[in-house]
C-alpha cells in the first residue's frame, strides 16, 4: 500500500500545474463567455505529451501511467473545464479504444498523430434518441462489398466540431441487439458525413460539441475498430477509462472553487472579521476539503486498477459517480461563500458551478453509474 | 384549520398564472439570451394589480393581502424567475412605503409603482463591503439645511437603473451603530445618483442588476422615509416580507422543474420504457413534489401570520431557508432528468436552474436566515 507520488507523477503534476496558471487560468473567463475552443492551448498539450498520456512512445503517446493521467487531468482541469474535457476525449475515448483494438495499421493512421496531438479525435455513441440507452442507437452501418455505408446522426459529440476523425458506434446487426454494434473511424472530409451547428451549452463553453450526421456515408472496411459486434464491448471499455478522466476533471473544477473560496473568507470581512472565523464557514470549507480529498482517492484507485490491468468497472464507477457530484456541492458551496460576487461573472465561482453540472451526465449519468455500482455490489 | 385560498386569494392566483402562461413564458427564454428587461410585461402586471398586491386601494394598490401576494408570486416565477424578482422588489418597496411613508409619499410613488408607470421600485441597501452585515453600512446622508447630502456606493441593486424611485439606506450617525441608519427615498434622475456596472450574472438576465454612486446626492427632508435612526427597523421588517417573497419565487420554481421534468420523463425512453417508469426517477419525482408541497405551504404560513398582523420573522426565515435550498435541489434534479438536454438551451431547465442559484444568497443568505432562526429558537438576541 503506497500513496506516494512518484518522481514522475510529480513532474506531471507541477508541469501541468503551471500551464494551467500561465495558460488557461488566464483565458479560461474568455473562452467561457466567448464560447470559443481554446485551439492554441490544445495544440500546446499536444506538445507537451497530453493529447496521449497513456499511449505508449510507439504510437506517438507519453507512456505514462493512469494515475499520471489522472493528475494531468485534474491539473489542467482547473485551469480550464472546457481545455480538460477536449483532453480527456481524445485520450480516454478516442486514443485508447484505437490502442485497444486496432491493427497495427490503423493505429499508425489513426492513433499516432492524436496521440501527438497533431490531429483531434472524438466518441459518437449517443444520439437525439438514446443516451443512457445506448444499444437504442438507430445509426446504421450497411455492408456494401468493400465498404460500409453509414445513415443516421449522433449529438452531443464534443470536439465534433473540430475533429479529424470520428470513433462512431452504428448497427451492422439489428437483430442482434446490443452485440449488432460496431465501431468505425470515420474522417471528417469523408463524403456524407457533415457537422451540425455547435451546441449552446450552460458550461464547459470553450469545449465544442455538436450534431453529427451520416447522410450515405461510405468508408472503406479496414476503418472498422475490431470485428463486426465488437462495438458496445468498445465503447463500454472507452467509458470505462473515461470515468478516471471524467472523475479527474471534476476534481480540479472543485479545487479550484475550493481555493478561490479560501482565499475570498479570508479576505472578506463581515460582522467585524474575515469570514473565515466563523465557525459555520469553517465547517463548509472543512466538509468541501475532505470530499475533494475522497473523490481524489476514488479516481486514483481506479487509475491504479486500470494501470494493473485488473477490471475496475465498478470502481472507476464510484470514482465517477462520487468526483461529479462532489464537484457540484463543492462547487456551489463555493458561490455560497462569495455571496453576491459568487453569481457574477466578476468571480470564477459562477463559472465553476456551471462547468460541473454536466460531470454528472456525460459519459455515464450518475443514475447508470449507480446502475453498474449496485449490480457489482449485489452480485457478491 | 382550512389550506384552501379565498375567493380574492384564488382569483388573484389565477390572474397570475394566466398571465405568466400567455405572456411571461413565451419570451422568458430570449429575454434571458438578449438580457432584456421586459418592460412591457410590467406594464401588463401593473394592469392587473400584481405590482402592489398588499397595498391599500387608496393609493393604487389591489389590497389583497400577502397570502394573494405570495400566490401571486409563485404563478409568476414559475414561468420566469427574473420577472417574479422584478415584480417582488416592486411590491416591497411599495409596502415599504406604505406603512412607512407620509401621506404625501404614498401619494406620490404609490400609484406609480402599482401601474407600473414606474418600471420598477428598488431597495438599496447593500454595498461592495457590507451585504450580510448590513449594520455595516458606509453610505452616508449629511444634513444640509432643510436637505440631506448622500454620499456612498451601493450594490447589487435590482432593478437600480429603471425604478422610478428607490429605498437609500445611509448613515446618518456614526455613532449610533445599527441605529444611526436612516432610509430615503430617492427618485430616478436625481442629479448625484448614478448608475454604475450593470452586473453579468449567471441567471436572471432579464432582471437588471446594478452598483450605484451617490455623489453629493440631494434629497429634501421630505423625502426622508421614517424617522431619523429609524433606517434598520425599517429595511428589517421590508426584508421580513421580501422573505416571503422569495420562498414564493423558489416554490415557483420547484414547480417549474416538476411539471417539465414530468413532461419529459413521459416522453423520453429508455431501456424499453418511458424515463417515468423507472424507480429512480420516479423516487426523483416524489420527491420534488413533497417538497414543492412542503415549501409551499412554509411559504403561505408565513404570508397568512403575517396578514393576521402577527409576528412572522422566523416563519419567513424558516420558508426563504427551505425553499430556497429545496429549489437547488429541485432544478439540479430537472437537469439531470433531462440528461444532455438539461444542460443546453434547447429546453428551459438550465434556466431555471441558473435562475435559481441566487435564490440562497439574496435577500438574506442561507446562513443569514440559519442565525436568525436559531437565535430565537435559543432565546438570543
Amino acid at each position: 500500500m503506497d500513496i506516494e507520488l512518484t518522481e514522475e507523477q510529480r513532474q506531471v503534476r507541477d508541469l501541468c500545474r503551471q500551464f494551467a496558471d500561465e495558460e488557461l487560468r488566464p483565458n479560461a473567463r474568455r473562452w467561457d463567455a466567448n464560447h470559443e475552443f481554446p485551439r492554441e492551448a490544445v495544440k500546446k498539450l499536444g506538445e507537451m505529451g497530453l493529447m496521449g498520456v497513456a499511449i505508449p512512445p510507439e504510437w506517438g503517446g507519453a507512456g505514462m501511467d493512469n494515475v499520471s493521467y489522472a493528475i494531468a487531468m485534474e491539473e489542467i482541469s482547473r485551469g480550464c473545464a472546457g481545455t480538460g474535457v477536449i483532453m480527456s476525449v481524445n485520450n480516454s475515448l478516442y486514443c485508447d479504444p484505437v490502442l485497444k483494438f486496432g491493427t497495427d495499421e490503423q493505429r499508425k493512421q489513426f492513433l499516432e498523430p492524436f496521440a501527438r496531438g497533431e490531429k483531434l479525435g472524438c466518441f459518437a455513441l449517443t444520439e437525439p434518441m438514446s443516451g443512457s440507452d445506448a444499444a437504442e442507437m438507430r445509426t446504421v452501418a450497411e455492408k456494401r462489398g468493400a465498404e460500409y455505408v453509414l445513415s443516421g446522426s449522433k449529438n452531443f459529440i464534443t470536439n465534433g466540431p473540430q475533429a479529424d476523425v470520428v470513433l462512431v458506434f452504428a448497427m451492422t446487426d439489428k437483430a442482434k441487439r446490443h452485440r449488432g454494434i460496431s465501431a468505425f473511424l470515420v474522417p471528417s472530409d469523408a463524403g456524407g458525413f457533415v457537422r451540425g451547428k455547435p451546441d449552446e451549452k450552460v458550461g464547459i463553453r470553450a469545449s465544442g460539441s455538436c450534431t453529427v450526421f451520416f447522410e450515405g456515408c461510405a468508408i472503406p472496411e479496414r476503418y472498422r475498430l475490431g470485428g463486426e459486434g465488437d462495438g458496445f464491448k468498445i465503447a463500454m471499455a472507452a467509458l470505462d477509462g473515461g470515468r478516471i478522466g471524467i472523475g479527474s476533471q471534476a476534481l480540479g473544477i472543485a479545487r479550484a472553487a475550493l481555493e478561490e473560496a479560501l482565499a475570498y473568507s479570508k479576505e472578506r470581512k463581515a460582522f467585524g472579521q474575515p469570514i473565515s472565523q466563523f465557525q459555520a464557514i469553517q465547517f463548509m470549507l472543512a466538509d468541501m476539503a475532505t470530499e475533494l480529498d475522497a473523490a481524489r482517492l476514488l479516481v486514483w484507485r481506479a487509475a491504479t486498477l486500470k494501470d494493473r490491468g485488473v477490471r475496475h468497472s465498478a470502481e472507476s464507477a464510484m470514482a465517477k459517480l462520487f468526483a461529479s457530484e462532489m464537484s457540484e456541492r463543492v462547487t456551489s458551496r463555493a458561490i455560497q461563500i462569495h455571496g453576491g460576487y459568487g453569481y457574477v461573472k466578476e468571480y470564477d465561482a459562477e463559472r465553476h458551478w456551471r462547468d460541473s453540472r454536466i460531470t454528472e451526465i456525460y459519459e455515464g449519468t450518475s443514475e447508470i453509474q449507480r446502475i453498474v455500482i449496485s449490480s457489482a455490489v449485489l452480485k457478491d | 384549520m382550512d389550506f384552501e385560498p379565498t375567493d380574492v386569494q384564488r382569483a388573484v392566483a389565477e390572474t397570475a398564472r394566466a398571465f405568466a402562461r400567455e405572456r411571461i413564458a413565451p419570451v422568458a427564454r430570449d429575454n434571458d439570451l438578449a438580457r432584456r428587461f421586459p418592460r412591457d410585461l410590467v406594464r401588463g402586471l401593473g394592469e392587473l394589480g400584481l405590482l402592489a398586491v398588499n397595498v391599500p386601494e387608496a393609493y393604487g394598490g389591489s389590497a389583497a393581502g400577502a397570502v394573494a401576494y405570495a400566490l401571486a408570486i409563485m404563478e409568476i416565477a414559475a414561468a420566469d424567475c427574473a420577472t417574479a424578482t422584478t415584480a417582488a422588489v416592486t411590491n416591497m418597496v411599495g409596502e415599504t412605503i406604505a406603512r412607512w411613508g407620509t401621506e404625501e409619499q404614498k401619494r406620490r410613488h404609490l400609484p406609480a409603482l402599482a401601474s407600473g408607470e414606474y418600471a420598477a421600485g428598488a431597495f438599496a441597501l447593500s454595498e461592495p463591503q457590507s451585504g450580510s452585515d448590513a449594520a455595516g453600512l458606509g453610505t452616508r446622508a449629511l444634513r444640509r439645511g432643510g436637505a440631506w447630502v448622500i454620499d456612498g456606493a451601493k450594490q447589487w441593486i435590482t432593478s437600480g437603473d429603471v425604478a422610478g424611485v428607490l429605498v437609500v439606506w445611509a448613515r446618518t450617525d456614526p455613532a449610533a451603530g445599527a441605529r444611526g441608519v436612516t432610509a430615503f427615498l430617492v427618485e430616478q434622475g436625481t442629479p448625484g445618483l448614478s448608475v454604475g456596472r450593470h452586473e453579468e450574472k449567471m441567471g436572471l438576465r432579464a432582471s437588471s442588476t446594478v452598483a450605484l454612486a451617490f455623489e453629493g446626492c440631494e434629497v429634501p427632508d421630505a423625502a426622508r422615509l421614517g424617522a431619523p435612526g429609524e433606517g434598520f427597523k425599517i429595511a428589517l421588517s421590508a426584508l421580513d416580507g421580501g422573505r416571503v417573497g422569495i420562498a414564493s419565487q423558489a416554490t415557483g420554481t420547484i414547480r417549474a422543474s416538476l411539471e417539465a421534468s414530468v413532461r419529459y420523463a413521459k416522453e423520453r425512453r429508455t431501456f424499453g420504457a418511458p424515463l417515468a417508469d423507472h424507480q429512480a426517477i420516479q423516487f426523483m419525482l416524489a420527491d420534488m413534489a413533497t417538497a414543492h408541497g412542503s415549501a409551499r405551504l412554509l411559504a403561505l404560513r408565513a404570508a397568512w401570520l403575517k396578514e393576521a398582523g402577527r409576528p412572522f420573522s422566523r416563519e419567513a426565515s424558516m420558508a426563504k431557508l427551505f425553499a430556497s435550498e429545496a429549489a437547488q435541489r429541485a432544478v439540479n434534479r430537472a437537469v439531470q432528468i433531462h440528461g444532455g438536454y438539461g444542460y443546453t438551451n434547447e429546453f428551459p431547465v438550465e434556466r431555471f436552474f441558473r435562475d435559481a442559484r441566487v435564490q440562497t444568497i439574496y435577500e438574506g443568505t442561507s446562513e443569514i436566515q440559519r442565525l436568525v432562526i436559531a437565535r430565537d429558537l435559543l432565546g438570543q438576541p
